[in-house]
């Protein structure tokens, strides 16, 4: 079965954001004009639209995260909807309940959308699948699979910057292994036609197979970023320090840590990304991070539009086809 | 699907209009703003805008975000961004090229507020075909016409501008 299938509705629209992987093309550009048309509310004095009024929107949070769950919450928030923030890794299953009793209470609550964080990965596709069908799952996260909001607003951010992918050469680089938003984004730069996808890290921190899905993959730093008009650093994670995966942190810095003379290898008007938050002198340094090619916090300005239109596109979808069922 | 091109010609209504608007503000004021609305009432706007010379710039709007029938018929795909010059105590004439229930125009109000206090506004519409839900008429209007049962009315352009009478009917088909 296509990966996607399960996130659209008869109609062929959006109704759960599940992953990027098998999305059309069609589909993940018209997620780019929509949070494109939402950035525009966002510079208002009231920057609320009355889309997703009386609906309730509910942030599932099985694995913490500060910075994703505020940016769904301001999301919603400025779609008019009612939110609802749960702890669950401090609350209900850790009292016993079972993931689908959570689930079965917060549908007899009404609820319209579940955003979902989960260390497991496939969590936000099975809650799809378990649910009643008229709620909305949108995934913030699940193990290693995929982050796909933040793969859009990535997606968002290179195309403002570039003004399309078609001529792009794009190195992603860091702990490729471990990142469901590197697996997110090379499903969406290759739909959304990006001319090369390079990921760039140590060994131990490459799966063996990534070429299989159209990527090339190098060890070498500066051989990697030779050109490329984006650069994507990935944040590590200390534990991987630990767990011997690599030597240290400044032996890594030495070798992947992205420095000003590391970024001359790039096509000089190239882009530099990081989905934060960042390990200043670990994963990059800081000239670099606050240096003119940084578009480091246009990425996080560019977070609450793009899930604007990912939530109000899924809850479009949802009650388009709950109404064709209903008629 | 079959259209049939009424004989009402839009530039000439516009003018109409622009010597209605002429009449009722001061075209000359600074603190007169045109804005039309996605897509019909914004090429009418610009027209306008020409006609009337005003010292203001052309403000647009898309009510996509803020339509009452979001969850039956969904998000529009192409959703144009609102451009708007300050509203703030200005007088707004609000554009729209065919008026029907009065929802757009509801819309397109509640979206206006979201930028800012309006002193005034007046709706200027091309074409008005009653049979309105809301309690919404239009100060201006290019012309006035009667629909069949089924029947719709709708503006090609921008360059030329034409009005052409449609069977929903048809066009569902």
């Amino acid at each position: 079965m296509n990966p996607s299938e399960i996130q659209l509705n008869q109609e062929g629209r959006l109704k759960h954001f599940l992953t990027t992987e098998g999305l059309s093309q069609e589909i993940l550009t018209e997620i780019l004009d929509t949070a494109d048309s939402f950035i525009g509310t966002q510079a208002r004095s009231v920057k609320t639209v009355p889309l997703l009024r009386g609906k309730t929107v509910v942030n599932l949070f099985f694995e913490n995260s500060t910075r994703t769950r505020s940016t769904f919450e301001l999301a919603a928030k400025r779609l008019s909807a009612n939110i609802l923030n749960l702890d669950i890794a401090r609350s209900a299953t850790s009292k016993g309940e079972t993931l689908m009793d959570t689930l079965w209470n917060l549908e007899s609550m009404y609820s319209d959308m579940f955003v979902v964080r989960h260390a497991d990965s496939g969590a936000a596709h099975f809650i799809a699948q378990h649910i009643t069908p008229n709620v909305a799952v949108i995934n913030a996260g699940d193990g290693r699979h995929a982050h796909p909001t933040q793969a859009m607003l990535d997606m968002l951010t290179i195309r403002r910057e570039k003004g399309s992918f078609k001529d792009l050469s794009v190195a992603i680089v860091g702990d490729i292994l471990h990142s469901r938003v590197a697996r997110s984004q090379i499903h969406a730069l290759k739909t959304l036609g990006a001319r090369e996808v390079r990921v760039v890290g140590p060994n131990t921190l490459l799966p063996h197979d990534i070429e299989s899905l159209g990527v090339r993959a190098f060890n070498n730093l500066k051989q990697g970023l030779k050109g490329v008009d984006v650069i994507i650093m990935l944040r590590l994670q200390k534990e991987r320090m630990q767990n011997a995966l690599l030597p240290s942190e400044s032996e890594y810095y030495k070798l992947f840590g992205l420095t000003t003379d590391k970024l001359a290898y790039a096509h000089p008007e190239a882009i530099v990304m990081h989905p934060g938050p960042i390990n200043r002198g670990v994963e990059i340094e800081s000239a670099v991070a606050d240096g003119p090619q940084s578009v480091i916090l246009k990425q996080v300005s560019n977070g609450i539009p793009m899930r604007m239109a990912v939530m109000a596109m899924a809850m479009s979808g949802q009650t388009q086809e709950l109404a064709q069922e209903e008629g | 699907m079959a259209t049939t091109q009424s004989n009402l010609q839009p530039t000439a209504l516009i003018s109409d209009m622009a010597n209605a608007i002429r009449n009722q503000v001061d075209t000359n004021s600074n603190d007169v703003i045109i804005v039309g609305i996605h897509t019909g009432g914004a090429w009418v706007a610009q027209t306008l805008h020409q006609e009337l010379k005003l010292n203001t710039e052309l403000g647009l709007l898309d009510i996509s975000f803020y339509r009452d029938d979001f969850t039956q018929k969904g998000l529009h795909p192409e959703v144009k961004s609102s451009e708007l010059p300050e509203v703030e105590g200005k007088t707004i004439i609000l554009v729209d090229d065919v008026v029907m229930s009065g929802r757009t125009i509801r819309a397109a109000m509640n979206e206006l507020f979201d930028y800012g206090r309006p002193q005034k506004i007046l709706l200027a519409c091309l074409i008005d075909v009653g049979q309105r839900d809301l309690p919404i008429q239009p100060d201006i209007i290019g012309s006035q016409i009667e629909l069949q049962a089924k029947q719709r009315v709708k503006l090609s352009g921008p360059d030329p501008l034409q009005l052409h009478l449609m069977n929903i009917e048809e066009k569902r088909s």
